[in-house]
């Protein structure tokens, strides 16, 4: 039942960064289960065996300490944790979060925004921007940066793998892929505020080509996201349709990421 | 005048608290009226609340936490209600600016208002007892503590129909709890209910680590205390490293708030993610200060029930301190996904990693020590099987989480939500219920309820995995956190068996009121004459139950672990204070209204700071300081009670042998 | 105590740890340490903090360019000194010598009060230069941490007089000679604390 409904989640990820996750956490919950369930077993086999009214169990009230049981509970968690930290060390490295991947491709570059409460997308390149939806062509790394306007949310998109913070003031960074076409889900894992249930966008993953395509039209479909603009986008509010805006200002997001611009609510907005 | 106090500031519009403060209302004015009727004030306001006796300040933490376990509770059904119903975006019936503050709620009454004054209730009580002496080193400090503590709960509670709670979670992380973003009282009420209580634990942290330290029954030596001393030990040496954190993390926001201060805000060069790392260096101490007393209630009732010794002594007290001092290097697993980088992550990634050695190594002593025992299955020994049973698998979803590129996927979703339930209610919950039915009849002279009991352990049990699994399954399935509504209509079948997780629970913590009547309408017939009800190793159950106001006739003399066993089966010398020794009178520490008198004008105080009225807070102040002084001119501290007396006592309470 | 015993030759001697519950003069000290413990620490989040924000002066004036070192050196003679002045009012209680007492202790008083008075002067010509705590991070901290210290020492001044007073009322009651170590102790440790301010805060100005 569970890995049926699992089909759009963790264990279900569609890119190398969320493949190399999903076999850390099969690997090393494999390698605990080891301990784990012999564990539980021998606690009721134990538990049971030497209930007080079996006479064929030992009674041994005094007996204390084992050298040799002493070694083994020691070295056997010691163990599992050495090869877990090995695990650790060298998973925290290849997957670092700002470590570029490795691909042909060159990484097409985002700059995100979190809002009160939806997600702006900076295609600095492209001089274009989106609200609450994403598309990216696929088997082409993606290098996000990432800030926020106001309190700090998190950037996920569960079946492509980690999650980065974003925070006012600061640039965060993120290494994305997307190896299969397709729609999928993102939302922020941090939360902050009322509105925060309804940080949810579409990740559309396409063709170079659709992606080209998606290109022109956003760029054909005009508005203009500068600072003015963006002060308005940054204001409190709750579920919107997606938004696109054919023209930015280069400057937009460093200016936003230094934390010049950062949004206050009005008493009425905090509300 | 007021403030910012005036009557638009109480929800007569939110029929939810209304209702509830009326119900609450009525039950309080029918117990108040209830007492004041049969004359019991005098009794209470003697016997217990001026009361420095570590034994009944012990039971008061229990009583309070219980209460506060139903207010905890009562958020979770709201919570899991509202989840069950969300599905596919639909808006339930908690708005988000409620539902915000429900779960905000939750977490910090769980955690500060019932974990811990369970927990330190528990230690209040036995420790003493359990070292073979007549009190806590500071008994009216204790009092302090306990009445400190009452009125941070006051406090929280009313913030349910007097303004608002937070809205921020339980860390209140800023920039979302800075004055910008969180403009109401509501996180004013969470800080100064937490800064006021959080003293008290200091205070209480400092005093039983004395105790434990200082004043011991002659004899008993660090490798003689019993183990359940020995893990208090280091709860409290962390309270006392790592609560002077949290009351200096929360002070900085306070002047944030309070006096425009910047060290968390947005602008002026203020660093949020300075709160982040101050805040989890109190508060990841904070969840081992709650499980360490836990695990020394398991060793106490693994060795009584085994009717054997605990299995390695010296490697359980090893990785006590073990654990105590690695608790405070690994916080930074909380925020792995904040950005500090591969080398950072992977550090604290391997030194959490590293404290789940000494955690395994006291399974396999608990269950050694059920090897070539002769195991009576009581209510106690449930709740042991059931945590070593249900804490492993909490534990390794915890280690699982260590590996920071595992934690990338699944922190702040469900699956962390599950995790820490996982160990909190099958270490800690699981560890005080057994503490309490373990020492009730110490405390009140008679046994709980058996048959009642397991029947609340098989709530608690199955509700906790009818609760909880579905939680983990949604986590791996991508949903997060503090979510009000959601878009995934498939998760909701899942979240509908949450929902029965936590009615099955419920159902336990009704069972727990039923048990606790049914035990005292039936104590007459198993009441508990031989002190020692359990066949018990340690010196608590050498004494009557309920002890004395002195504990021990005569102190103990003690030349080894589990004494008192040692005495009963004759393999050691009789315990120095058998009755055939002469009597003397025994001093005690006398009454004093000092701790709930200190407690009122901190209530006075908080209240005031919370809706900016400088009067009363002067007022608090000023009267906090005069009780202070006038417990400080207190000569008459000590009550002796004569020899006679304590002869007379000795005479009625003449145990018959177990 | 054992020692002795053991340099007679006599039976090995019972560990301390074994000889049952302290005398309250050493529980009450070792508590009072434990709490000593615990301001420490707090002490040691608001230099964490400070270590972070120094240089989050947001436009503002810097460390380097406000703090005046005579003047922070007249403060730093006072504060030290009156930790002499303590330690032989201490002594004096020890000895039960009323006069004596008092005489050190007033001038501790004197002293401590000085150390403040300077201390609220230099504060004050800092918010008056438009360098307050709401002026930036590194001010805010700044003033938490020393402004933190300064509170210790008014608390501080406070129980010092209480403590005279007790004395003038309840005598030398071994309860009274207890509380004067702690207040000793907690004098020292503040003069410990400060010696880190001036340190980090002043000498470390930038």
């Amino acid at each position: 039942m569970m890995l049926s409904s699992c089909g759009d989640g963790v264990l279900d990820p569609h890119g190398p960064i969320g493949l190399a996750e999903r076999l850390i956490l099969t690997d090393a919950t494999a390698v605990m289960l080891a301990v784990v369930i012999p564990v539980i077993v021998l606690t009721l086999a134990f538990a049971w065996w030497f209930r007080a009214g079996n006479q064929r169990a030992r009674y041994q009230p005094d007996w204390q300490y084992s050298g040799r049981i002493e070694l083994i509970i020691w070295a056997i968690p010691a163990l599992l944790i050495a090869f877990l930290g090995g695990m650790a060390w060298i998973t925290s490295h290849d997957l670092d979060p700002p470590k570029p991947l490795v691909s042909k491709e060159a990484a097409v570059e985002i700059e995100v925004v979190s809002l009160d409460w939806r997600w702006l997308f900076i295609y600095p390149s492209q001089g274009i921007a989106t609200v609450n939806q994403l598309t990216v062509p696929v088997g082409v790394p993606i290098h996000f940066r990432l800030t926020s306007t106001s309190v700090m949310n998190s950037f996920f998109i569960p079946q492509l793998g980690s999650q980065i913070y974003t925070m006012p003031g600061m640039t965060t960074q993120l290494n994305l892929q997307a190896d299969q076409a397709g729609t999928y889900k993102g939302l922020s894992a941090q939360f902050s505020g009322d509105g925060f249930s309804d940080m949810h966008f579409a990740l559309v993953v396409t063709s170079p080509a659709q992606f080209q395509q998606w290109l022109g039209e956003t760029r054909a479909r005009g508005g203009g996201l500068n600072q003015a603009v963006f002060a308005e986008l940054a204001r409190p509010s709750h579920a919107t349709e997606p938004l696109s805006y054919g023209q930015v200002d280069p400057e937009l997001f460093n200016t936003v990421a230094s934390g010049k611009i950062a949004t206050q609510w009005s008493a009425e907005e905090a509300r | 005048m007021f403030g910012r106090l005036s009557w638009a500031v109480i929800p007569f519009d939110q029929p939810i608290i209304m209702i509830t403060v009326a119900t609450v209302g009525v039950v309080l004015a029918s117990v108040l009226g209830l007492v004041t009727v049969k004359g019991w004030w005098p009794y209470l306001w003697r016997e217990w609340i001026t009361s420095v006796d570590h034994k009944r300040i012990g039971v008061m933490y229990m009583i309070l936490a219980l209460v506060m376990l139903i207010r905890g509770f009562s958020d979770a059904i709201m919570m899991r209600t509202q989840q069950a119903l969300a599905a596919g975006n639909a808006a339930g019936y908690l708005p988000p600016e409620h539902y915000d503050q429900v779960f905000s709620a939750h977490g910090t009454i769980m955690i500060f208002f019932m974990a811990m004054p369970f927990v330190i209730g528990l230690m209040n009580f036995a420790v003493p007892l359990q070292l073979g002496v007549r009190d806590v080193a500071f008994p009216v400090l204790n009092s302090v503590s306990f009445w400190l503590t009452a009125a941070g709960v006051l406090l929280i509670n009313l913030s349910l129909f007097v303004g608002e709670f937070a809205r921020t979670g339980w860390l209140a992380y800023p920039p979302l709890s800075e004055l910008a973003y969180s403009p109401g009282v509501g996180v004013d009420y969470y800080l100064w209910s937490l800064q006021i209580s959080g003293l008290g634990t200091l205070l209480s942290g400092i005093n039983l680590t004395t105790t434990i330290l200082k004043m011991r029954a002659p004899g008993m030596g660090y490798r003689r205390m019993p183990v359940f001393c020995w893990t208090a030990l280091a709860s409290n040496l962390l309270i006392v490293a790592a609560f002077p954190v949290l009351t200096a993390t929360f002070a900085m926001l306070l002047l944030d708030r309070y006096c425009g201060f910047h060290f968390f805000t947005n602008d002026l060069g203020g660093s949020p993610m300075m709160y982040v790392s101050l805040i989890w260096i109190w508060g990841h101490p904070e969840v081992y200060i709650l499980i360490l007393p836990a695990f020394g209630v398991f060793s106490e009732v693994v060795a009584t029930f085994s009717g054997r010794a605990l299995f390695g002594y010296r490697s359980m007290v090893l990785a006590t301190m073990a654990i105590c001092v690695l608790s405070f290097m690994v916080w930074l697993h909380h925020f792995f996904t904040m950005g500090a980088g591969a080398d950072v992550n992977a550090f604290f990634g391997i030194m959490t990693m590293i404290i789940a050695v000494p955690t395994g190594v006291k399974i396999f002593n608990w269950l050694f020590t059920l090897y070539g025992g002769r195991v009576r299955f009581t209510v106690p020994i449930y709740w042991t099987l059931g945590f070593m049973v249900t804490f492993v698998i909490g534990g390794m979803t915890g280690v699982l989480m260590a590996i920071p590129p595992a934690d990338f996927v699944l922190h702040n979703s469900l699956f962390l939500i599950a995790h820490f339930h996982n160990v909190a209610i099958g270490g800690v919950v699981f560890g005080v219920m057994a503490g309490y039915t373990y020492w009730f009849p110490k405390a009140f002279g008679f046994k709980l309820n058996e048959r009642i009991g397991k029947a609340v352990f098989w709530c608690w049990f199955f509700g906790f995995y009818l609760a909880f699994m579905p939680l983990y399954a949604l986590g791996l399935m991508g949903a997060t956190r503090r979510m009000q509504h959601y878009p995934d209509l498939h998760w909701q079948p899942l979240m509908l068996v949450a929902l029965a997780g936590a009615g099955l629970i419920l159902c336990g913590i009704i069972l727990t009121g039923v048990q606790l009547a049914v035990s005292i309408r039936a104590r007459g017939r198993n009441r508990d004459l031989t002190g020692d009800p359990w066949n018990g190793r340690t010196l608590e159950w050498s004494i009557p139950s309920p002890p004395p106001a002195w504990n021990f006739t005569h102190l103990p003399e003690v030349d080894r672990t589990d004494a008192y066993w040692a005495a009963k089966d004759g393999s050691g010398p009789a315990l120095a204070h058998a009755t055939d020794r002469p009597v003397a009178a025994v001093h005690v520490p006398r009454n004093t209204p000092t701790g709930v008198f200190v407690a009122f004008f901190a209530v006075v105080l908080g209240f005031a700071l919370i809706w900016r009225i400088e009067w009363l807070a002067v007022i608090g102040l000023i009267g906090a300081a005069a009780v202070g002084l006038r417990q400080a001119w207190q000569k008459d501290r000590e009550m002796i009670i004569t020899a006679d007396e304590v002869s007379e006592f000795e005479r009625l309470n003449v145990r018959k042998p177990a | 105590m054992s020692a002795t015993s053991e340099s007679l030759g006599l039976e090995p001697a019972i560990p301390l740890s074994q000889q049952g519950p302290a005398p309250a003069r050493v529980v009450a000290g070792f508590g009072f340490w434990l709490f000593l413990l615990s301001d420490i620490i707090l002490f040691a989040v608001l230099f964490a903090s400070y270590a972070v924000l120094s240089s989050a002066i947001a436009g503002g004036p810097a460390g380097v360019e406000l703090f005046d070192k005579r003047h922070v050196f007249l403060e730093t003679l006072c504060l030290l000194t009156s930790s002499v002045t303590c330690g032989f009012g201490t002594l004096a209680v020890a000895r039960t010598d009323a006069r004596a007492l008092y005489l050190w202790m007033l001038a501790t008083f004197a002293l401590g009060a000085a150390f403040l008075w300077m201390e609220v002067s230099e504060f004050a010509g800092m918010v008056s230069l438009g360098a307050g705590p709401s002026h930036s991070a590194f001010l805010s901290s700044f003033f938490a941490l020393v402004g933190t210290h300064g509170l210790h020492v008014t608390l501080g001044l406070v129980w010092l007089v209480l403590m005279l007073l007790q004395v003038a009322t309840l005598g030398f009651q071994p309860m009274v000679a207890r509380r004067f170590f702690c207040f000793g102790l907690f004098w020292h440790a503040l003069d410990i604390v400060w010696i880190g301010v001036f340190s980090i805060v002043y000498l470390g100005a930038h």
